[in-house]
């Protein structure tokens, strides 16, 4: 601080606890409507303090699903397909990118271009914009109700192999050269030295790849059709805007704050992490 | 840039680009062409035969008017998410900035919403604005507004535009913040010194000197606004009411998979592609100049 000014010091806390408020409220909101009873939760004015009935809520819900209709599978299914979509997500992306980057930074070979510009301009279109296509070609593929159609489609992305390539140009050349000299093979190279190398790398990108892959929506709506298969953010959305008589509230919200606690656990745990990886694959 | 260091294999490298390549091949490619073919074409209402139009779907598509509505309310979605999440990022990173006690706190709640899905985000505002037992609507109800988002077309897209913003806030926010704590101490010193108070080094240091993260923000946040947003509202509106929230993305999806319009859905697909990849290029030519800052 350059200068000392009560009265702006004051004003900056009030501007900032107010967007913290603002911020924090639709999230707290659905906290407190995940701890009520069915019945308190159709009244307006709802309340804003948590009730009683935070165990019954969540407890419902991970065993039976949305109240027992029919078609609901408990949600605890429903987020180990969320899970297995996301791990499945980041590390097949952090795979096939960290050894295409290593192929293009680190050899020449013919096409050696015509491959960098391929997965080059696949930064270019998000999954939304192709959609109707890229769903055709995974049905033709027979990979609807899969988890591989979950999976697979989406590790197609340049973002992590660019992050990589970044990375590799900053490594030394003495590192290659020393390891060409002592005769260890490219793959040798790779493991003992690139690989512990890029171990920050490797986390920015784990804590963004994480959130996109949980956070995915369309995608999962469109490529299951079994409830067995369904992720947790479709499953939410679904059941909020299904038209109910009496919608379970307490329920839906209950279901929401556990599709957002993985992420945001992982966004506060791993805040450094998580900053770097943002900037650095925006570059 | 390039390695003068490189290893000399046959095979390996095919080997180590090959996941990514079929993958990308597939994925990527096939399904890209498929859409500028099917673009082209008109498929009859059983399905079977589709016959080679040339533009038809381009040309039924600017003669539709429903198409037009649809690029007006994503213009005007997309103006004022951009504009209000950059201005409210901006606003809170520069008081962040000068907080010194409790910052990590603030920041650390601040951050939260780019983890949430932008379709829970919508379920979250949703409930808040729910016309029946909603706390916003309710409070508004109080102040004599109605406010029906189900019915009234004005409020669904205020509330699309609000839950948008606050889903984009967090990233804005850090990339802000990021820029202003790289500002170097030294010139705010100097310019305090000369006697300039806290506004006008903001807007005659800081300002000019975030203008280029401002401007990389614009473009991000435009691309957020146009295709990001999808799940903000399928969860809240659904396009509707009537076409009030349509949004192109989210049109896309409707006339492909709801209203079976493959050649209609396609020539949208081809036409957003082509702003994405106009947006991708601006961008890529800003960050190519600011290399050389």
């Amino acid at each position: 601080m350059v200068e000392n000014r009560p009265f702006l010091t004051w004003l900056s806390h009030a501007v900032v606890l107010l967007g913290v408020v603002i911020i924090a409220f639709p999230i707290w909101m659905t906290f407190v409507a995940s701890t009520h009873d069915q019945a308190t939760m159709l009244r307006a004015p709802v309340p804003i303090w948590p009730g009683t009935h935070l165990f019954e809520n969540y407890k419902e819900v991970i065993l039976n699903g949305y109240g027992g209709r029919a078609g609901s599978v408990p949600f605890a299914t429903t987020l180990f397909n969320s899970m297995v979509m996301a791990v499945g997500i980041v590390v097949g992306k952090l795979l096939i990118s960290i050894i295409a980057a290593f192929a293009i930074v680190y050899f020449r070979f013919p096409l050696r271009l015509t491959c960098f510009w391929a997965i080059f301009v696949t930064l270019m279109l998000p999954v939304e914009v192709r959609i109707v296509p890229t769903f055709g070609v995974v049905a033709s593929l027979g990979m609807v109700n899969s988890y591989a159609g979950l999976i697979v489609p989406l590790i197609a992305s340049a973002t992590a192999t660019f992050l990589f390539r970044q990375f590799f140009l900053s490594v030394p050349d003495e590192l290659a050269e020393a390891a060409r000299v002592d005769g260890a093979a490219p793959m040798r190279f790779f493991v003992d030295i690139l690989l512990p190398m890029s171990r920050t790398s490797i986390a920015a990108l784990f804590v963004i790849q994480f959130i996109y892959g949980w956070n995915q929506y369309l995608w999962p709506l469109l490529i299951t059709n079994q409830e067995s298969f369904y992720t947790v953010v479709m499953t939410v959305s679904r059941q909020a805007t299904v038209v109910d008589t009496v919608p379970a509230w307490n329920l839906i919200m209950a279901q929401a704050m556990l599709a957002m606690l993985p992420p945001v656990l992982v966004v506060a745990f791993m805040q450094r992490q998580f900053v770097r990886g943002l900037v650095e694959t925006e570059k | 840039m390039e390695k003068r260091v490189t290893f000399n294999e046959r095979w390996l490298p095919y080997l180590l680009v090959a996941p990514q390549m079929i993958i990308t091949l597939v994925f990527f490619f096939w399904p890209s062409g498929q859409a500028i073919w099917q673009s082209v074409l008109i498929e009859d209402a059983f399905g079977g035969n589709s016959k080679f139009v040339w533009f038809e779907n381009f040309i039924a598509l600017f003669e539709d008017p429903a198409y037009f509505d649809s690029v007006r309310v994503t213009l005007v979605f997309s103006a004022l998410v951009a504009t209000l999440g950059l201005a409210l990022s901006l606003l809170l990173a520069v008081m962040a900035d000068r907080i010194v006690r409790g910052a990590s706190f603030y920041k650390m709640i601040l951050v939260w919403p780019y983890a949430v899905a932008p379709a829970v985000a919508g379920v979250l505002w949703g409930f808040l604005f729910n016309p029946s037992v909603g706390t916003v609507s309710w409070l508004l109800a109080g102040l004599g507004i109605n406010f029906n988002y189900v019915s009234n077309g004005n409020q669904a897209l205020a509330l699309i535009i609000i839950a948008a913003v606050w889903n984009q806030v967090s990233y804005n926010f850090l990339f802000f913040l990021a820029g202003l704590q790289s500002i170097p101490k030294s010139l705010i010193e100097a310019a305090a010194i000369d006697g300039a108070g806290p506004g006008r080094r903001f807007w005659d240091i800081a300002f000019p000197l975030l203008s280029p993260t401002g401007f990389f923000l614009l473009v991000v946040n435009i691309i957020y606004a146009f295709f990001g947003t999808f799940g903000v509202v399928s969860s809240l509106t659904q396009g509707g009411p009537g076409q009030a929230t349509n949004i192109l993305v989210y049109k896309v999806y409707n006339d492909g998979f709801r209203g079976q319009d493959l050649g209609g859905s396609s020539a949208q697909s081809v036409i957003l592609m082509l702003v994405v990849i106009l947006l991708t290029v601006v961008q890529f030519r800003f960050i190519e100049r600011r290399v050389h800052y």
